[in-house]
């Protein structure tokens, strides 16, 4: 069984940025990440991101991302497994990871699980006909892979991810009909939307879709209105025909890995779904093996780098092998961690937060 | 109504405009009218014209004394929620951000477009800048008739 001292799992924003600052510390570390290129969610992402210049403000994700990686890759501490999925976690400190059709185990002294998260889906009749993507797809076939999913599209959600999404359709030449958003107001931030607006795009705020319709793929969707209580207004279908939907109503953290080594985790809705139980150090109720990014709390990928970076620090100075400059960086980056966190926005993750640590149960 | 639309109102337009004596200098025009972590406008500015202060979740505010409409902030605006707008005579000067193709060329005249995606007039092409520094994000400077000052908001290509 091969070891390294630390394992991350995922190479997304959180997984690069604590891979950096523990290697730093001279820690050996190895990083897992199952898809082809490093960068989790940012390599898709062609917009200029918000925050400040600790988050990289005002550059593009995809440049973000390639930040991130050179931070990493040459780091004679560190190295990288690409295309290799883990499936398999053990109380023990071993991972199995399935790369290239071949089974390896790795043990490693400390574990942190950066897995992201994944996309909610919408239940209504007909959801499964072609046509129909997640917003992950979308951005992954357009710009990636430079395949327009379709010619006329309804994105659904309006997050920032519906409406950012929905500015790169039209960028990229598709007819965006209209957004649909079953909540009373839009969800997103407003700069995005009324981007979208100028654009001529439609945001129809307490509207859902009832059903798609097509034989072979999506021809046309059947939108409703939804009352002040959610339930549809009969009365108010209407038919809209186009080839493609794109569905972007949230996010839920991957924590499926932590509940192998029966970590506990508790439901959080602030935080999108059931999150793993840490402690300030982002240490879950597993000794050795900690949690941060999306995984432990869906927000922005600005706090899921602060929260790397974070964690890194955390578990070398766990390890006794702090990094040389660790407390001036931990009150810098949860300096910044907390700006990011001190508006609005933010509001929804500290109340998550503060139900996550209330009764909490730290490493046994 | 911006909640949910994404149209800010006549109101919330107005009070990011300064008064119309100042506008025969390019000011910048600040519509970012929500509380969101995000500050490149106020770090950017080469004039310490833009205030967000510590708490990077606070709206920008303009100190039109400081803004030489120099518009550096126009592509650094994530949101892309920052024009420079300037009265000329009976013309209403604007440099706006723009990501589309195709891309305006000078002298050509495009569609007018307000805050709701209509077309509210014709908009004369006066220079296209584009370069490393803007991040692919060109700055367009348009005229339109100084009656549009504040309804116009962007530039579409004509069909």
């Amino acid at each position: 069984m091969k070891h390294h001292e630390l394992i991350i799992i995922g190479g997304g924003p959180s997984g690069l940025c604590a891979a950096k600052m523990a290697a730093e510390a001279g820690i050996d570390v190895l990083i897992i990440d199952r898809s082809p290129e490093l960068g989790g969610q940012l390599i898709k992402q062609t917009h200029k991101f918000f925050g400040s210049k600790a988050q990289y403000a005002k550059t593009r994700g995809f440049d973000i991302a390639k930040i991130l990686i050179d931070q990493v890759i040459h780091h004679p501490h560190i190295t990288i497994l690409k295309e290799a999925t883990v499936v398999g976690l053990y109380p023990d400190r071993v991972v199995t990871v399935y790369q290239h059709e071949t089974y390896t185990r790795y043990q490693a002294d400390r574990i942190i699980v950066a897995t992201g998260a994944s996309e909610k889906f919408l239940a209504f009749e007909n959801n499964d006909l072609p046509g129909i993507y997640g917003a992950g797809a979308v951005q992954t076939l357009m710009n990636l892979y430079g395949v327009l999913p379709g010619q006329e599209i309804i994105m659904v959600g309006s997050g920032n991810i519906g409406l950012i999404v929905s500015y790169q359709l039209l960028q990229a030449g598709v007819h965006v009909k209209g957004i649909v958003e079953a909540a009373p107001t839009i969800g997103g931030y407003k700069v995005h939307a009324s981007k979208i607006r100028r654009l001529g795009v439609p945001i129809w705020t307490s509207t859902t879709v009832q059903r798609a319709m097509g034989k072979d793929h999506l021809e046309a969707v059947e939108l409703i209105d939804l009352d002040a209580k959610w339930q549809p207004l009969l009365g108010t279908e209407r038919i809209m025909s186009l080839d493609a939907l794109c569905i972007s109503v949230g996010l839920s953290p991957m924590h499926q890995l932590l509940s192998m080594v029966n970590a506990k985790t508790k439901y959080i809705n602030e935080l999108g779904g059931f999150v793993p139980i840490i402690d300030d150090h982002h240490q879950t109720t597993v000794k050795g093996i900690y949690a941060c990014g999306d995984a432990v709390g869906i927000e922005e990928a600005s706090s899921a780098m602060m929260e790397g970076y974070l964690t890194g620090l955390y578990v070398a100075t766990d390890m006794q092998r702090p990094h040389p400059d660790s407390d001036a960086l931990k009150e810098k980056y949860d300096y910044e961690l907390d700006m990011l966190r001190n508006g609005p926005f933010g509001i929804k993750t500290k109340i998550g937060l503060e139900k996550l640590r209330k009764d909490d149960i730290h490493a046994q | 109504m911006l909640n949910k639309t994404g149209i800010p109102t006549k109101d919330q337009v107005l009070s990011r405009f300064p008064d119309r004596k100042v506008l025969i200098k390019p000011k910048a025009i600040l519509e970012c009218y929500e509380d969101i972590p995000c500050n490149p406008c106020s770090t950017s500015c080469p004039f310490d014209a833009i205030e967000i202060g510590e708490n990077i979740n606070k709206q920008p505010q303009l100190h039109a004394d400081l803004c030489t409409g120099c518009a550096v902030c126009v592509p650094s605006c994530p949101g892309l929620a920052i024009v420079i707008a300037q009265i000329k005579g009976d013309r209403a000067v604007f440099k706006i951000p723009y990501e589309f193709l195709p891309m305006p060329e000078k002298g050509q005249i495009w569609d007018g477009i307000n805050r709701s995606g209509e077309i509210i007039c014709d908009a004369l092409i006066e220079q296209v800048a584009i370069s490393s520094k803007t991040d692919h994000t060109a700055v367009v400077t348009v005229s339109v008739p100084v009656d549009y000052l504040y309804d116009f908001v962007t530039v579409r290509v004509r069909l």
